[in-house]
């Protein structure tokens, strides 16, 4: 049987759960005071996600960055291709919020999308 | 010399919902000062997401929620002046600044909101050892560096200090290929949020030495290395735990400062566990007309509820305005708010039940970590209010809302009382 120490993110208890695991399968969520924590317990242990921010060069523009992020939340494990990915991208301004930088970032499927207004200067 | 109602210094996330607000209350002759070439302040440069949870309902990044604000200012049409430096504002709030297009120029306001922000303790205040060679960085400046310029301060880098900033620079400077070897933080708890410790330290492996500081840094033109030492309960360096770790960055996350030059100018009283302005409940400091919002006025841990501050002040100064300049008139003695045990302070720190909204939020900071307890509010001698925290922390702001038909039934009420009690 496998142990998983984690720390619950949803608020700010910060409650230290513990997952008991036997091939992959969750046997039991421990040390949790709600079910907030139960299923932050769960997605963590089967499929972690976070969302991905970063910059990308802008040419043209009133400022040379962008500030970009990742439309929806990527497994964990892409987050060093996604950040990558995006280090050689450069675009045109101007740049709107909720453009798309990069389609499909790192085969994750999801889209990379401007979180700025960067005006052509 | 120009002619305004309102004039807003600083055109962050506070003055930005205080210029909102003023405008939605009715008022139409409104300026905001900004001294950076956009609008939007801070949140500028925090690219990372976890903004606007409690205000939009969605996260969104920081250079996000200030473009929400930022369109509705424009689409209220509030006017604003950029690259613009306020000097000195006086008793009588006329308002010193000068750009490059104006020169030195004065406005003469009925009313005046302070949304300056805050700054970063820097190197000098914290008393580290050692030569002073390129390399040290306040987290702020590289997280400008990083987000707002695209360049990279270092390779090999240590954080002092674990307050938000620090967190998220660590992971920010990781995913831009540089190696942060460790966090250290003085205190025997971190100062920032836990799901940052989570998400920025954990998530990459970054570990986060706790009870520790910087005792020297070594290398003359440029950072070489640090040596961390753990520090006793008095936060004194143990000798013989001394450990060396090469670098060339040292980033310093130790706290942050309201910046109060402009406000001691004109003479407003400072309360000195914040560093800001002392308010009475409508936001409005000791120099009547003179209002205060953000983290000028104390240093919240969301932007959130800095919006929802703004806009009480906001809206206070559109009603002095409104009111032609004059105190209304109350038939009520002043409420004193009182900070006991590990409550720190209280921002605002008078009450007036008159001039009160239906209700107001008391918003605070404890001064240690304690967990499953009560945050009690007592009406002089007589609790009537309390509510079960599983944890209270420094790192985390506190509130209580007070509301105005329960403080009618108490006339002869003189202080209201904070204290965090064991459960």
């Amino acid at each position: 049987m496998e142990k998983r120490e984690l720390t619950c993110i949803g608020c700010p208890l910060g409650c230290a759960v513990t997952v008991e695991m036997e091939g992959g399968e969750i046997l039991k969520i421990t040390g949790n005071t709600c079910k907030r924590g139960e299923e932050y317990a769960r997605k963590e242990v089967t499929n972690p996600t976070r969302i991905v921010t970063s910059i990308v060069r802008v040419n043209g523009g009133k400022i040379p960055m962008v500030s970009v992020k990742t439309k929806s939340d990527i497994p964990k494990s892409k987050i060093f291709d996604c950040a990558k990915a995006l280090q050689n991208i450069q675009v045109e301004a101007p740049v709107h919020i909720g453009d798309i930088i990069v389609e499909n970032v790192a085969d994750t499927g999801v889209s990379v999308v401007a979180t700025k207004n960067v005006e052509a200067l | 010399m120009l002619n305004y109602d309102l004039v807003i210094v600083g055109g962050g996330p506070a003055g930005l919902a205080a210029a909102a607000s003023a405008r939605k209350n009715g008022l139409e002759s409104i300026i905001i000062l900004e001294r950076d070439h956009e609008l939007g302040g801070i949140l500028n440069q925090c690219i990372h997401n976890g903004f606007g949870l409690h205000t939009f309902k969605e996260e969104l990044t920081g250079p996000e929620y200030a473009g929400r604000f930022i369109d509705e200012v424009a689409d209220l049409k509030i006017e604003y002046k950029l690259n613009t430096m306020v000097m000195d504002i006086s008793e009588n709030k006329v308002v010193t600044a000068m750009n490059r297009e104006d020169g030195l120029f004065e406005i003469q306001a009925k009313a005046v909101i302070l949304a300056m922000g805050c700054r970063e303790r820097p190197r000098g205040a914290l008393n580290i050892p050692g030569y002073r060679p390129a390399g040290i960085y306040s987290a702020g400046t590289a997280q400008r560096l990083v987000n707002i310029e695209g360049f990279m301060p270092g390779r090999e880098v240590v954080i002092l200090g674990s307050g938000d900033i620090g967190l998220i620079m660590a992971r920010r400077m990781t995913l831009e290929g540089a190696k942060v070897k460790v966090v250290a933080e003085l205190m025997p708890f971190s100062g920032g949020l836990k799901r940052n410790i989570v998400q920025c330290l954990d998530d990459f492996g970054i570990p986060l030495k706790l009870s520790h500081t910087v005792v020297d840094i070594d290398g003359k033109e440029r950072v070489k290395g640090i040596t961390l030492a753990e520090v006793d309960s008095t936060g004194k360096p143990i000798p013989g735990t001394e450990e060396h770790y090469d670098c060339d960055t040292l980033l310093l996350s130790c706290g942050l400062i309201p910046e109060n030059e402009l406000s001691r100018g004109i003479g407003v009283d400072i309360e000195p566990v914040t560093n800001g302005p002392v308010v009475n409940e409508s936001l409005e400091t000791s120099v009547p007309g003179v209002f205060a919002c953000g983290n000028v006025l104390h240093v919240h841990d969301l932007v959130d509820f800095v919006s929802e501050e703004a806009a009480t002040a906001g809206r206070n100064a559109a009603k002095y305005i409104q009111n032609g300049s004059r105190e209304p008139e109350t038939s009520h003695e002043t409420v004193d708010l009182c900070p006991q045990g590990i409550v720190r302070y209280t921002v605002p720190k008078t009450l007036n039940v008159d001039r009160m909204d239906d209700e107001i939020t008391v918003r605070f900071r404890v001064g240690a970590v304690q967990k499953n307890c009560y945050v009690s509010t007592y009406f002089d001698d007589e609790r009537v209010m309390r509510r079960k925290r599983p944890v209270v922390a420094p790192g985390e702001m506190e509130e209580v809302k007070l509301k105005k038909e329960q403080l009618l039934k108490y006339p002869d009420l003189k202080q209201i009382i904070f204290k965090v009690e064991e459960a």
